[in-house]
């Protein structure tokens, strides 16, 4: 690991004393960026300690929203999230990701930064253009079966490894930052992420000395919310598919659709053709496929990844399928699929 | 805000325990507890708290299985809960009380926790057990809390499912995940529900 | 005088003696032995060969040598002296040189370049990535396709034939029914828990090192070999070991260099390899291509079994492994071909994965033997159960014991063969059987045991415990002799300085060790028995709390006298030798049978499948420790189902590295991939296999249970998946293909 110099944060008001320090890296949770500099992936110079930044660690209901400090950890935000129903999906897709140990110390901000789990980028000896602009894509003709089939370019078909900002984009997320200058900025998390295109090195939006400071969930209709993730384990292990879905059902018409795709986009996928599809049309086998057909005519599949676009689609039906026979049966249900 | 400049370039204290003499409320916030006792943390920021573990304190108790996050060896309770001492730096922890393998046990007394794993043949090679205790002591806690899981959220899920993938952040490569999940379910058995 | 009722006797499932040290993290492990040191061990990172093959035409450590904390950067230049790694040629894979940084050529990807020795891990490893090098490469020849492996190995591990041919091939099989299916295993790891990791340290000529090794005797000798040094200046201890499963059989890369770093500096070195660093410096199996051409007549009886089995093997490295072995043994036929063939491939070690030949040659023998009874449309169990055979089908020798046929038909019953659970809405359930045979071998082994005028049992040897419970049941096996409880015994292992054992692997640890040690402790109560007056030459030892005590059987009740009162106390201790050799075991044929059973739940939409139930039934000889044993099998089991469906090396062949060298991709299985396991033995004495009438059991479990899985997936869906592990979305395609 190189060696860093280390700073700490105490308040939000003091963001604006660490803009003479160039190439600043925050570090909140850590069990993504020590991970990577132990690798060497990671070489960050500076690192801001976020530990002692008691702002921003409680989550508040509003009148129209949920507000996520950046620091609540993913733990915290299942635990709240499993006992607010229209927060349901969240939790599910929470505690579906890592383990209990690393949802202990993973923050909310961290979650939404990690960075790929692309075996090349963990590899320094192989090319990689995220890692080192430049340097070539060894995934795209090497074994890419955990690759990404949505928002891909020739220079990158790594996928986003979070299940949060899968539901969460579901759900119409917004983030809340901070700008070194101590002004606060608030964006749809739709617009935070970057596809790879020409630069897959910048992975969002945010700029330098910037600091996501929470993140706001919308009080709305989710219905009856499901998140189911496929992978290579039963745990511990991150998604080959996942599908976060809420269903809001009435006469077989799909009213509401929130939905989030995972292990498929190089960024936590947002279905918007799916979801314009769907909404206001009958929830039928036939419907599903056209949405699906529609959705995944921007995939594109890199060869050990073939599989994915027919594991969407068959994912994304079993979701439906067992939504739509819980509003049939409990109409204007909202909360888990399975309630116990 | 405070700062705490250029460190790393020090060699860092290889001399043992550090023990620093600290008022019994607490240690301060350049020290950690870790079982009861204070220490200072360590000159290199570098130093992960599993690391600081082994190198300065010779507490080895902890295992590294693999250093990233991936296996749940090096598992150790901080306030109590649970997380991967290898992804933690030990400056994140100031002022944190940590508890490792070394402080389950009281007055060399078992916790029933290591008793049910002897019992029931939890471990086998062992190297992954401390982890697995220290994972199963804070587990306790969460099911006392009744913490949803993946696993409460699906259908007709058995208790025996539950534990499994609240235990599934600790690997076992000799396989003894049915004796583990029988330990763990022994224990909770005799708590008042 | 009351004698203890709760003598732990052979087979009783106490719990492990040293229970308490692991449960409280004090047992210590290879890593952890620093206060032992004169002086805290200095730590050493390894700089690793991104080429597979070539020579280091550059090597600049100056940038790293200035680091902060660095005490020296070694590397072939300064590394020696050296005896070249695999010299001699005549000497065993154990006992060759082991060398790294001994000159500048590079045999595989990972390969050691430099170690950089600094005081703490982050230094070492910072000041590693500083180290500048070059490699002139040269292209890797790897296995790509089972054609391209055309090499006889010279031998095959388990001392099996390449090649063997029995009967007389079938000219048609227009009367039945026949199977030609290639199936593919991918390579995989032993991945122990404990990375590979060592301390050694000089003192002058005298070498002290505690490396994580299952042998101890041969790591002497590979130290001694390796470092140009006498073996009588080497003590090496292992006292605990993080799991094994063959990867350290032999001692790998850190051993080495952690001794030439010890012996450069003067100053103790230690040595714990990063997970990514395992993967490429420690042993891996290689992928297999297993060709099966079967067939059976109309009764379901078989007419022709034929194997052929395609390997990399890791060129300038003896070993080959025996995928053929089940094919050869575990059902009769006409006709058996079985073959062997390798390549020689740029790949690092290639050598012992728990159970090698049977972890992988049942996984795919074993689904093709279900692949035949389903066309022949009969039941797999009874299909087996059709076949068994009553002598070794290919050389006719008899078995000492063969249980095969009770284990599955017992097996079948406990399990409830018939008797599916219903499937959840959505999901499909179904059940899978497969047979274990697994051969039993005695090795060499002896141990040293003690009894002090107090009655205390020290046992010596240097056998290890790699998890595998021999502190447990050495202890037992010297407590059942004595008439006494474990706690009377103390049991000391991994220690060069105690009797050469035969360490642990091949499941013939507990059956030769403790052979050797029941044989020991019969000596020493001959010896106390000898001494005694005439008229007590006919009486039991016992101890108890008061001490030894002779015990003389009368008409109403036994009587005890203690030692003490009949024996002059300058006779202790009394101390005596047993050891075991190929005389101690029977020429015959020697196997571990059982029978794997196993529901799976698979859904019909996502081709996810669950393990619901996993039940085996065994027969191993004499079951030691009843529950150490399980625990054995069961994990055993746990590996199968790893096997099955999760574990894989991907190789990226332009490289000829491994993609996916850590625990976040290659996926053993985790606490929520294992439902419901459960074990019972058919526990009778073999004494033909060994003194103490054990065989193995290290390597059963695994053996015949991933196949079980793979035919209960076949059960539930219809596909069969002949490209191991049968991941999601190889069941998909094959669901979208029933399904067009």
């Amino acid at each position: 690991m190189q060696p860093f110099n280390l700073t700490h944060l105490n308040n939000t008001s003091d963001i604006k004393s660490l803009s003479s320090i160039e190439g600043a890296r925050f570090i909140a949770g850590g069990t993504n960026l020590i991970d990577l500099m132990k690798l060497q992936v990671e070489t960050p110079v500076e690192l801001v300690d976020l530990s002692d930044w008691q702002d921003e660690r409680s989550i508040t209901e509003h009148d129209e929203h949920f507000r996520v400090g950046a620091m609540v950890t993913n733990t915290e935000l299942a635990n709240y999230a499993s006992k607010t129903v229209g927060l349901s999906l969240l939790s599910q897709a929470l505690l579906s990701g890592a383990t209990v140990q690393l949802r202990n110390r993973a923050t909310t901000a961290g979650n939404l930064l990690q960075r790929t789990r692309c075996y090349y980028f963990y590899d320094t000896a192989k090319p990689c253009n995220k890692r080192e602009p430049g340097s070539g894509c060894t995934a795209i003709d090497s074994v890419n079966r955990i690759h990404a089939i949505f928002g891909t370019s020739e220079n990158c078909i790594a996928t986003h490894p979070s299940d949060m900002a899968v539901a969460m984009m579901a759900l119409d997320a917004q983030v809340e930052l901070i700008t070194p200058n101590g002004e606060t900025k608030t964006l749809p998390l739709r617009n935070f992420y970057c596809k790879p295109g020409a630069t897959p090195h910048i992975e969002n939006c945010l700029k330098e000395g910037e600091l996501i400071t929470a993140v706001i969930l919308p009080k709305r209709a989710a219905g009856t919310q499901y998140y189911h993730k496929v992978r290579d384990r039963s745990s511990y292990a991150f998604a080959l598919v996942s599908v976060a879905a809420g269903l809001v059902l009435q006469n077989n018409k799909v009213e509401k659709l929130s939905l989030g795709f995972g292990g498929v986009g190089t960024v936590p996928w947002y279905p918007a053709t799916a979801i314009e599809a769907l909404t206001g049309a009958q929830l039928t086998e036939a419907n599903i496929e056209k949405a699906l057909d529609a959705e995944l005519a921007s995939a594109k599949v890199y060869g050990s990844n073939n599989f994915k676009p027919q594991l969407l689609r068959n994912t994304l039906h079993k979701v439906l399928r067992a939504l739509a026979e819980h509003q049939r049966t409990y109409p204007q249900h909202e909360g888990a699929l399975y309630e116990n | 805000m405070s700062t705490l400049k250029g460190p790393t370039l020090k060699g860092p204290t290889l001399k043992g325990p550090t023990a620093s003499s600290q008022p019994k409320d607490g240690p301060s916030p350049t020290c950690m507890s870790i079982n009861g006792v204070s220490y200072a943390l360590p000159n290199d920021p570098r130093t992960t708290l599993l690391d600081f573990l082994h190198q300065n304190l010779a507490l080895f108790g902890t295992k590294k299985g693999c250093d990233h996050g991936q296996c749940g060896a090096c598992t150790v309770l901080v306030e109590g809960e649970r997380i991967n001492a290898c992804l933690v730096f030990a400056f994140q922890l100031r002022g944190k009380a940590i508890t490792t393998i070394e402080g389950i046990a009281k007055n060399d007394e078992l916790n029933p926790l290591q008793s049910a794993f002897v019992k029931r043949d939890a471990f086998q090679c062992g190297y992954c057990t401390s982890g697995q205790i220290c994972s199963s002591v804070a587990l306790q806690k969460e099911l006392a809390d009744k913490t949803p899981s993946a696993v409460t959220f699906s259908e007709n899920y058995s208790a025996r499912e539950d534990i499994s993938e609240r235990m599934s952040g600790n690997l076992c490569r000799c396989g003894a995940y049915p004796n583990i999940v029988d330990a763990i379910e022994d224990v909770i058995a005799l708590e008042p529900q | 005088m009351k004698t203890n009722q709760t003598a732990n006797f052979i087979g009783e499932p106490i719990n492990r003696v040293d229970g308490v040290l692991k449960v409280t993290g004090q047992a210590r492990y290879a890593a952890e032995h620093t206060s032992t040191m004169p002086q805290t061990p200095l730590v050493g990172f390894l700089v690793a060969s991104t080429s597979a093959v070539g020579e280091i035409s550059h090597l600049d450590t100056s940038q790293a040598e200035k680091a902060e904390g660095v005490q020296a950067v070694i590397t072939h230049k300064n590394a020696g002296p050296l005896k070249a790694f695999g010299k001699p040629d005549d000497e065993g894979r154990f006992t060759q040189s082991r060398a790294v940084l001994s000159d500048t050529h590079i045999r595989h990807y990972g390969m050691p370049v430099a170690l950089v020795i600094a005081q703490t891990l982050e230094q070492a490893r910072y000041a590693g990535s500083l180290v500048e090098f070059n490699i002139d490469a040269q292209p890797a020849q790897l296995l790509h396709k089972a054609n391209q492996a055309s090499d006889v190995p010279e031998s095959l591990d388990g001392g099996f034939e390449p090649d063997v041919e029995t009967g007389d091939k079938p000219s048609t099989y227009s009367d039945g029914f026949a199977v030609d299916v290639q199936y593919t295993t991918p390579s995989q790891i032993s991945a122990a828990m404990e990375p590979h990791a060592t301390i050694a340290h000089f003192d002058g000529e005298k070498l002290t090192v505690y490396p994580s090794v299952q042998i101890i005797a041969s790591a002497v000798q590979a130290l001694a070999t390796t470092l140009e040094m006498d073996a009588e200046n080497i003590h090496v201890k292992s006292p605990f070991i993080g799991g094994g499963f063959g990867s350290k059989l032999g001692l790998h890369y850190d051993a080495i260099l952690a001794c030439i770093g010890a012996r450069y500096l003067k100053r103790p070195v230690k040595i714990a390899l990063s997970r990514r660093h395992v993967f490429y410096n420690s042993p891996h199996r290689g992928h297999s291509f297993q060709h099966m051409q079967l067939s059976c007549d109309n009764q379901g009886k078989f007419q022709s079994i034929a194997h052929h089995s395609a390997m990399p093997k890791a060129k300038g490295y003896p070993f080959a492994e025996a995928t053929g072995a089940g094919a050869r043994v575990t059902y009769s036929a006409e006709y058996i071909k079985s073959t062997h063939r390798v390549k020689n491939a740029d790949t690092p070690l290639i050598d012992s994965t728990r159970s090698p030949g049977d972890a992988i040659g049942s996984l795919a023998f074993e689904s093709a033997v279900d692949e035949l009874a389903n066309k022949a449309n009969i039941d797999p169990l009874t299909f087996r159960l059709n076949n068994m055979p009553k002598v070794h089908p290919v050389n006719g020798n008899r078995f000492t014991s063969h249980k095969l046929e009770s284990c599955l038909r017992r097996g079948a019953e406990v399990f409830g063969w018939q008797r599916k659970s219903s499937a959840q809405p959505g999901k499909v359930i179904g059940h899978g059987v497969a047979s274990a045979m697994r051969m039993n071998v005695l090795v060499e082994s002896s141990a040293e045991v003690s009894m002090d005028e107090k009655g205390k049992i020290t046992v010596l040897t240097d056998m290890t415990d790699i998890g595998t419970g021999t502190y447990t049941i050495l202890a037992q096996i010297a407590a059942d002799t004595f008439n006494t409880s474990v706690d009377n015994i103390t049991v000391n292992l991994g220690d060069s300085q105690s009797p050469a054992s035969s360490g642990s692997g091949g499941s013939f640890g507990a059956s030769s060790t403790g052979s050797a040690v029941l044989k020991a402790c019969e000596a020493v109560k001959s010896k106390l028995l000898s001494l005694l007056p005439k008229n007590y030459q006919n009486a039991q030892l016992a101890v108890t709390e008061q001490g030894v005590c002779v015990r003389q059987s009368h008409a109403d009740s036994p009587q005890d006298t203690p030692l003490a009162s009949l024996v002059d106390s300058s006779v202790f201790p009394i101390r005596e030798l047993g050891a075991v050799s190929e005389d101690d075991t029977s020429d015959d044929e020697q196997y571990s049978c059982g029978a794997h059973f196993v529901e799976v739940e698979v859904d019909t939409l996502t081709a996810e499948v669950r393990l619901k139930r996993q039940y085996g039934m065994f027969s191993a000889g004499k079951i030691l420790n009843e529950k150490t044993a399980k625990s054995q099998i069961k994990g055993g089991m746990v590996w199968g189902a790893g096997y099955a469906l999760t574990e894989a090396i991907h190789h990226h062949t332009d490289s000829a590295s491994f993609i996916n060298p850590d625990f976040g991709e290659y996926h053993i299985a985790v606490n929520r991939d294992i439902a419901e396991v459960a074990v019972d033995f058919i526990d009778l004495p073999d004494f033909e296999a060994s003194p103490v009438g054990a065989k193995g059991i290290g390597e059963l479990g695994i053996t015949g249970a991933g196949a079980a899985i793979a035919n209960a997936i076949f059960d539930a869906t219809g596909v069969r998946v002949r490209d191991f592990p049968i991941t999601v979305d190889k069941v998909l395609e094959g669901l979208s293909k029933k399904a067009s």
